[in-house]
């Protein structure tokens, strides 16, 4: 299954690079979006808070304007049933869920540090907890992402419905996740920070799990 | 391959409250050609996609058996292969990368002499590496073939198998479906003649409404 599902995952990657349908827009967001926030707050200075506020806000709409089209895509090109065709529900997942994790990270990355280089307060204090809280939350916001996106993409309205949908499931994880960065700026320790990192772990495994107990029943008719 | 079966058992399908058909039963144990015919909107495109286990029956059971052994629905694309208009490839990649990701992705190998066999059958071989958006309708349905032929399945479904193809692709298709139905089951949903004259044994679907 993991052969199987790293060779969709290629194929993505493949097809990615040929027609840039993610890329593309998840590039020109995090520049517009950077922008916006940089021109708006023009000389003041803004509190660590709003700052990891902020970076967590980036990230969620630029997962929005880019991740949905792991499935989305399959669906307009009318491919869909080709991989239906080809592959288990749980080798597509696999395979989706991959590419979204990676698209997750080097976004994030980018965001991360343009963050770091235009941001005054985004200044990390403990660093092993900023990596963590960004791991977990990469993978938890990917593979919300990922099923969602497989849930949106039959339906008609797809460009709304997908962050309507997103907003809510989404929501206990960035929450927590803003606190966690809050707390690697301020240097608060792993212990004090032990709740917040149970919360998303707890997110992160019943999301993977529910995610691929339901695929089955959206992925058929 | 031959002790290959697929039994339906009362299928019905219903989209929201319009009846497409209801009971339709049959038995297909032996290796061979057997049609599915009906006038627009009969279902014989929903029958075959219930068949290959794309979309669920509103009632009733589909068992595809190996021997004795029935097929989980987790497995069932490994053991059919599947034509039809509606079917879409990857545009942007050329034939040859198409069938060398779809088997990649199936778990299985790829056959390089095997497709080169059908790529020349098809009259596809001079093409095969040029992106799939480059081809005619025609080109893309007898590409359709090779994919459903490439991992040799024990089952055939061919919807429509005939359209978008000129005379000389036409006869390359029932050359293939005469040779295919010796060796396994082979299923044609269409409504020209000269498809449905291959076939050994006819379902009508406007009997079952």
């Amino acid at each position: 299954m993991i052969a199987e599902s790293y060779a969709l995952f290629k194929k993505d990657f493949h097809s990615e690079l040929r027609t840039r349908y993610a890329i593309n827009s998840l590039a020109m967001f995090i520049i517009v979006a950077i922008s916006v926030i940089l021109f708006s707050i023009g000389n003041e200075t803004i509190t660590e808070s709003l700052t990891a506020g902020l970076f967590w806000v980036v990230i969620f709409f630029t997962a929005m304007s880019g991740l949905s089209r792991a499935f989305v895509s399959e669906e307009e090109r009318g491919t869909t049933l080709t991989l239906q065709l080809i592959a288990s529900p749980t080798t597509v997942f696999s395979g989706k869920l991959i590419f979204n994790l990676i698209l997750v990270f080097c976004m994030n990355l980018v965001i991360a540090l343009l963050y770091s280089a235009l941001f005054e307060k985004f200044v990390v204090q403990n660093f092993p907890l900023f990596l963590l809280t960004f791991i977990l939350g990469n993978i938890g916001l990917a593979v919300a992402s990922t099923i969602i996106a497989a849930i949106i993409a039959k339906a008609g309205a797809k460009g709304t419905l997908y962050p309507v949908l997103s907003f809510p499931i989404l929501l206990p994880l960035i929450l927590t996740c803003v606190q966690l960065t809050l707390f690697s700026f301020d240097g608060t320790s792993f212990e004090e920070a032990q709740f917040e990192l149970a919360i998303v772990v707890g997110y992160d495994v019943i999301m993977f799990t529910a995610s691929y107990m339901l695929f089955d029943f959206i992925w058929k008719d | 391959m031959s002790s290959y079966s697929i039994q339906s058992q009362n299928l019905s399908k219903l989209f929201g409250r319009r009846l497409i058909f209801k009971d339709v039963n049959f038995n297909w144990t032996e290796k061979g050609i057997f049609g599915i015919s009906g006038p627009n909107g009969s279902g014989k495109s929903t029958l075959v996609k219930i068949v290959a286990g794309l979309i669920a029956p509103s009632s009733g059971k589909i068992i595809h058996k190996n021997s004795t052994v029935e097929i989980i629905p987790e497995k069932l694309h490994n053991h059919i292969g599947f034509v039809s208009p509606y079917l879409v490839l990857y545009e942007e990649f050329s034939a040859w990368e198409n069938l060398k990701i779809f088997a990649k992705i199936r778990g299985v190998d790829f056959n390089e002499e095997k497709v080169i066999y059908y790529l020349t059958q098809f009259l596809l071989e001079n093409r095969k590496n040029d992106l799939v958006k480059t081809y005619s309708s025609g080109m893309k349905q007898r590409l359709k073939f090779i994919f459903a032929l490439m991992h040799s399945p024990e089952v055939l479904i061919f919807d429509e198998p005939t359209s978008n193809l000129d005379e000389e692709g036409k006869k390359v298709v029932y050359d293939i479906v005469r040779e295919e139905g010796k060796h396994r089951i082979v299923i044609i949903a269409s409504n020209e003649i000269k498809d449905l004259e291959l076939c050994s044994e006819i379902l009508l679907l406007e009997k079952f409404k």
